[in-house]
């Protein structure tokens, strides 16, 4: 197992070292520098000049890339284009948190309602109650989150005005960084915007798990396990599930990946300051530096999520450590 | 006297019977499944209003009436008419020519690399094959949707600003012509071919080991031979059922990087476009929006069931239940 981990680690050095080198290439050959442009005037070549100094534009592209990796290393994305005194690491710190809070919500309620109504589905194989969960799985996919954001919002919010129409709940200072107070106005805001991210996901999840539990539910060990006269209950939570939740997990990353791009159109359609915004906003501005910088964030988040599950995989199913 | 006559019909009837191919057995299993048949149906009918958008549009895309922003609908505009006078139905139908080129092109292109550089894995040396799949791990691991956006902004960088090379502004150009598609073709075929190289990869190798290909490689066939009449044949059914499942991927990711800007240029209507568009006025105007995300989620679940249909249709072990 030490040995997988450390594989697999040693794996995503290469695989993070590409992602940076692919956002440094587009950083540099990217129309347009930092200093075109302060508000709507032109600044004067000279003024440029003495700046691209500052901030080393002129030394040779090697150099630049080491420095870039050693300011990222350090925790360092450089100054905004549009926010004149904030930096990309300003922005991040006060988007971040917003955006975990709600992505951490939708992957609940991706797997709350996912994994339950799978199982459901499975159990019932070939009833009304499996053609429904089916159903409504398939359609749940089928919905994308810049449709179902719309029509929460319209049914919710504007029709029955159970829920506010935008905006987050929550505010700074957060239990250890980004755990909000779960007051009422949290929940509120929260709600309609973790569905929309959560829903289509959670119909992908409950396909995977009543797939896979109608495999396992056939293998020989569960008839072994029926045979020897256990309760059904026991057959299926101590012996199917388990085994049934191996290819669930590895939809964890994709899902991760699919949370956190959901969050640039969710909260883009209710109005949430959190990084997703910021980044979608940044597009529409051409601020580069910020498109860069949470560009370079997201892909690392990722590259490391697919990491994890992989362990996590590798620990549920001894087999695949071996090939 | 009975005993003679049932083993005569038998006789008769094996005599009659006609020769069954997977495909054709597949063929009626789908036929069956009246969801996936309803989605076949409904798809051949998007193509239909895609392809001759220009006579069944009433009104043009591109050119509205600013007096009628945001008409209700009505007998002038059906569905109504967007912020610039547009008529949405008008757009809707257009907006079918982007989502299905995306999803079809998508699914051409991710077909043509993903198939032939998995044939080429699956059939070459164990060396060369870890190679070329550790390549496709390596890519795997990518965030490549964040490549997508970041390349999309890079693109239209280009496109706006005019600097860059010859081979950069030729591509550009062709862009321009495609009304903003060509890019989103390269990257929705870069997203997607790697799992159909997979699939690929693991027919041949599975292929390439059976009788029937030992016994055409001992009557002399040459490599072409046996990859085009036998490997290729028998590793399409399982290639175009993951392909047809996604397709709804690539029509939803046009409609997203066109939600967020970087999709289909003004005024060419996707979609995606036109929910962005809408959104922002739900609350006066939900009318808007009411054309293009039906029609964005019908076609989703129309693919996702003919997706599932041809999956369990192929699949011999579900045929038969």
């Amino acid at each position: 197992m030490a040995k997988y981990i450390i594989r697999r680690l040693l794996w995503g050095i290469p695989v993070l070292f590409f992602v940076t080198l692919v956002v440094f290439i587009l950083v540099r050959f990217l129309p347009g520098g930092p200093f075109d442009f302060a508000g709507e005037k032109q600044l004067p070549p000279s003024v440029v000049k003495n700046l691209e100094a500052k901030y080393h534009l002129n030394d040779p592209l090697w150099k630049q890339f080491v420095d870039y990796l050693w300011n990222v290393v350090r925790g360092d994305l450089g100054p905004s284009f549009r926010y004149r005194n904030r930096t990309v690491n300003d922005i991040i710190a006060e988007g971040l948190p917003v955006s975990a809070q709600l992505g951490m919500l939708a992957m609940l309620i991706a797997i709350g309602i996912g994994i339950p109504l799978g199982i459901i589905a499975a159990l019932r194989q070939n009833t009304i109650v499996d053609y429904l969960a089916t159903f409504f799985a398939i359609v749940g996919v089928s919905i994308p989150a810049i449709v179902m954001g719309p029509l929460l919002i319209w049914i919710f919010a504007l029709k029955l005005q159970w829920f506010p129409v935008s905006r987050w709940g929550a505010q700074p200072p957060y239990f250890l960084g980004f755990l909000p107070k779960p007051d009422i106005t949290f929940w509120r805001h929260a709600i309609l915007p973790a569905f929309t991210l959560g829903t289509g996901l959670s119909a992908s999840i409950a396909r995977l798990t009543r797939a896979s539990l109608l495999q396992v539910i056939r293998e020989d060990y569960i008839r072994t396990a029926r045979a020897k006269g256990l309760a059904e209950r026991l057959v299926i939570f101590r012996h199917a599930l388990k085994n049934s939740m191996i290819p669930v997990v590895t939809i964890l990353g994709p899902m991760f990946a699919a949370v956190l791009t959901g969050t640039f159109v969710v909260e883009q359609i209710f109005a949430i300051p959190g990084l997703g915004k910021h980044f979608v906003t940044s597009i529409g501005n051409r601020d580069y530096p910020i498109i860069l910088g949470t560009t370079l964030l997201y892909g690392v988040a990722i590259v490391i999520a697919n990491l994890l599950v992989d362990i996590v995989y590798a620990w549920l199913d001894p087999r695949i450590r071996f090939d | 006297m009975s005993t003679v006559k049932t083993t005569t019909a038998n006789q008769l009837q094996f005599a009659n019977r006609k020769e069954r191919s997977p495909w054709g057995d597949a063929w009626r299993a789908l036929l069956k499944n009246r969801l996936a048949v309803a989605s076949g149906i409904f798809i051949i009918i998007l193509i239909f209003i895609a392809v001759f958008a220009k006579y069944i549009a009433p009104y043009p895309y591109d050119k509205g009436n600013l007096v009628d922003n945001y008409a209700l609908p009505g007998p002038k505009y059906l569905l109504g008419a967007d912020f610039l006078g547009r008529d949405i139905l008008s757009r809707t139908i257009y907006g079918a020519q982007v989502s299905l080129a995306v999803g079809f092109v998508g699914a051409f292109v991710s077909l043509l690399i993903g198939m032939t550089y998995g044939l080429i894995s699956g059939y070459s040396s164990t060396r060369v094959d870890n190679l070329m799949m550790r390549f496709v791990d390596f890519l795997y691991a990518m965030p490549i949707l964040i490549f997508v956006i970041l390349l999309q902004v890079y693109f239209k960088a280009v496109a706006r600003t005019g600097v860059g090379g010859p081979f950069l502004q030729t591509l550009v150009a062709i862009d321009n012509k495609m009304g903003g598609m060509f890019f989103i073709f390269i990257a929705i075929g870069m997203l997607n071919w790697l799992g159909m190289a997979r699939i690929m990869r693991g027919q041949v190798l599975s292929l390439k080991r059976k009788e029937f290909i030992e016994a055409a490689r001992s009557i002399g066939a040459s490599d072409m031979r046996i990859i085009f009449r036998h490997l290729f044949p028998n590793a399409l059914g399982p290639c175009i059922v993951a392909e047809t499942l996604a397709i709804p991927g690539y029509i939803s990711t046009e409609a997203f990087l066109s939600f967020l800007g970087l999709g289909v240029n003004a005024p060419r209507p996707s979609w995606g476009i036109m929910i962005s568009e809408g959104y922002v006025g739900l609350r006066s105007y939900p009318h808007l929006l009411l054309a293009p995300a039906v029609a964005l989620t019908l076609t989703i679940l129309a693919f996702n069931f003919l997706g599932d249909g041809l999956r369990d249709a192929f699949d011999p072990r579900l045929r038969g239940q």
